[in-house]
């Protein structure tokens, strides 16, 4: 969509094809741009996996949306003159208000239900007193802008406050003391809430001194419902991103066809003083008295083991293997499993380095693959390493398929076992539908 | 009657919409340069050459040429002069 906005803003009369799935999208994106009589036409969902000459059907056959032959759309779309409306396009100013309209408690309960405010688990409504006690968590004033997001990369950014962020930390059921945390989380640009197909969800990581501070649990069920300050933190970021980008809403701004469980809450820290290895956020670079958070975009997967045991290499080469290969492992393991791995010699950049020396995969497999063929084979077609020679590679070549720096190991756990698990999670500040203003890693100290 | 109260509202702020307009139509397609632009999701490649196909079979007046971005999801700059310089209208798919 955006191509076909930019084209038709040069000059070249341009139709966009969608899949009928995503009409209401299509038109609230066109709307948003500017341009809502853009002549998007649509073929029926899915192309993905559909013949040669399945696809000629969809081309000969009626458009779903449209309820007219497609070709008839596409011609007439390209030579039909010009109306009125598509002359002016479609200029307007939304607001959003500090405060609602007020209304009893269960009014307005259900008024953010109805507008797709909240997660669909209870909230703590943000009164003015409450947000103003928020606000005490730090010392940036409240109309500070903090950042803009976005659902996704065609999509308009909208642009939030310190005192937005606090609205929904006080929804998620945040302490003040955690808002310092959650605004780092939002300053970095990348959406909780992506509107992808392919149910993106964000996974962040807590290091510094800030995690004892707030009492966040790196020990036993550190990735599960046991703190208050790791379950509101990551459901916080959730809820801000979908309102604070301009919703969260299926079939309008979100796509994603499974949906994720990550994306209810997904923030843990650190066990920095139990792991035998520097933390996380010194190897990026950071100092250790840096509180720092770190934002993995993925969920996408996520493999179990335990260990290491004498076939070790073989788990985790067929861990590695089975991931999708689009979404690089975060590996987090229990301080028992990280210094058994020291006992066998390894550092942890030395463990990282095996695992993407041995995760390989026939060239062929590797390449049958959605989003590596989508995202990916672009960037080997114009010579991009290590891209380009992976597809080079013959068909059942084995290939390695992630480079060290896309692999990332984070100790936490409360050591009631050997456990490990392998998370999908990219490092890289943004993938399809986010945008990465600061980077993937916060410094959240700036926002005490 | 229960007390109502006053709560914040949870939203950002959204950046103000400016109209566009379309690009001129063309009166006929007859002898035009029409861009079949994959757009590089999965299988578009395979989409497009079928539009190409129809074209060539339907319309053969129409010169397709078929283009792609250099990646997806992001601008590509280069691409759209080519088109814009060289061509009178554009199909772009299958995708969003």
């Amino acid at each position: 969509m955006g191509f076909a906005l930019a084209l038709e803003q040069d000059g070249v009369p341009t139709i966009p094809v969608s899949t009928h799935v995503f009409a209401r999208l299509a038109k609230a994106t066109a709307l948003a741009a500017g341009m809502p009589t853009v002549r998007n036409v649509f073929v029926p969902q899915p192309v993905v996996g559909r013949t040669a000459s399945e696809l000629r059907a969809y081309i000969e056959g009626t458009d779903p949306i449209l309820k007219q032959p497609f070709m008839k759309g596409v011609l007439e779309g390209l030579t039909q003159p010009l109306t009125e409306e598509d002359l002016k396009g479609a200029t307007f100013e939304r607001s959003t208000p500090r405060f609602l309209e007020p209304d009893t408690e269960e009014n307005l309960r259900q008024l953010f239900i109805e507008n797709h405010w909240t997660d669909y688990l209870p909230i703590i409504l943000p009164t003015e007193e409450r947000v103003e006690k928020m606000l005490k968590g730090t010392s940036v004033p409240g109309d500070k802008i903090v950042g803009r997001l976005r659902p996704t990369a065609y999509r308009e950014f909208w642009e939030f406050d310190v005192e937005k962020v606090a609205v929904n930390a006080v929804m998620a059921g945040a302490r003040p003391e955690y808002l310092p945390v959650i605004l780092a989380c939002s300053a970095t640009g990348i959406s909780a809430r992506s509107s992808s197909t392919t149910s993106w969800a964000t996974i962040t990581v807590v290091n510094g001194p800030i995690r004892k501070e707030i009492g966040m649990n790196d020990g036993i069920g550190a990735l599960g419902p046991y703190n208050l300050a790791n379950s509101t933190i990551g459901r916080a970021y959730g809820l801000l991103s979908q309102n604070l980008q301009g919703g969260s809403v299926p079939g309008d701004t979100y796509m994603g066809s499974l949906g994720s469980n990550w994306a209810y809450t997904a923030c843990f820290a650190e066990a920095e003083e139990r792991s035998p290895w520097s933390p996380f956020h010194v190897d990026k670079g950071f100092k250790p008295t840096d509180s720092t958070v770190s934002v993995f975009f993925g969920g996408w997967y996520t493999q179990s083991g335990f260990g290491p045991r004498e076939t070790w290499k073989d788990k985790f080469i067929r861990c590695l293997t089975a991931t999708d290969h689009y979404s690089p492992p975060l590996i987090v393991m229990d301080p028992i499993v990280a210094r058994a791995f020291v006992d066998l010699g390894f550092t942890k950049q030395s463990l990282i380095e095996w695992c993407a020396e041995n995760a390989k995969l026939p060239a062929k497999n590797y390449w049958d693959d959605q989003w590596v063929t989508t995202l990916v084979r672009p960037l080997a077609i114009a010579g991009v390493e290590p891209f380009a020679s992976r597809l080079k590679a013959a068909p059942d070549e084995l290939i390695s398929i992630f480079a060290p720096e896309t692999i990332n190991i984070v100790v936490t756990g409360g050591e009631t076992q050997g456990a490990f698990k392998m998370i999908s999670g990219r490092l890289i500040g943004h993938g399809p539908g986010t945008a990465d203003q600061s980077g993937p890693i916060g410094l959240i100290d700036v926002w005490r | 009657m229960a007390e109502k109260i006053r709560v914040h509202d949870p939203r950002g702020y959204p950046p103000k919409v400016v109209g566009k307009r379309l690009a001129n139509r063309l009166q006929s397609l007859d002898g035009k340069v029409l861009y079949l632009i994959d757009c590089l999701f999965d299988n578009a490649d395979v989409f497009m050459e079928q539009l190409r196909l129809w074209f060539a079979e339907n319309m053969p007046s129409v010169e397709t040429r078929i283009i792609r971005p250099r990646e997806s999801w992001v601008d590509d700059p280069e691409m759209r002069a080519k088109v814009v310089a060289d061509g009178d209208a554009a199909i772009i798919g299958v995708g969003l």
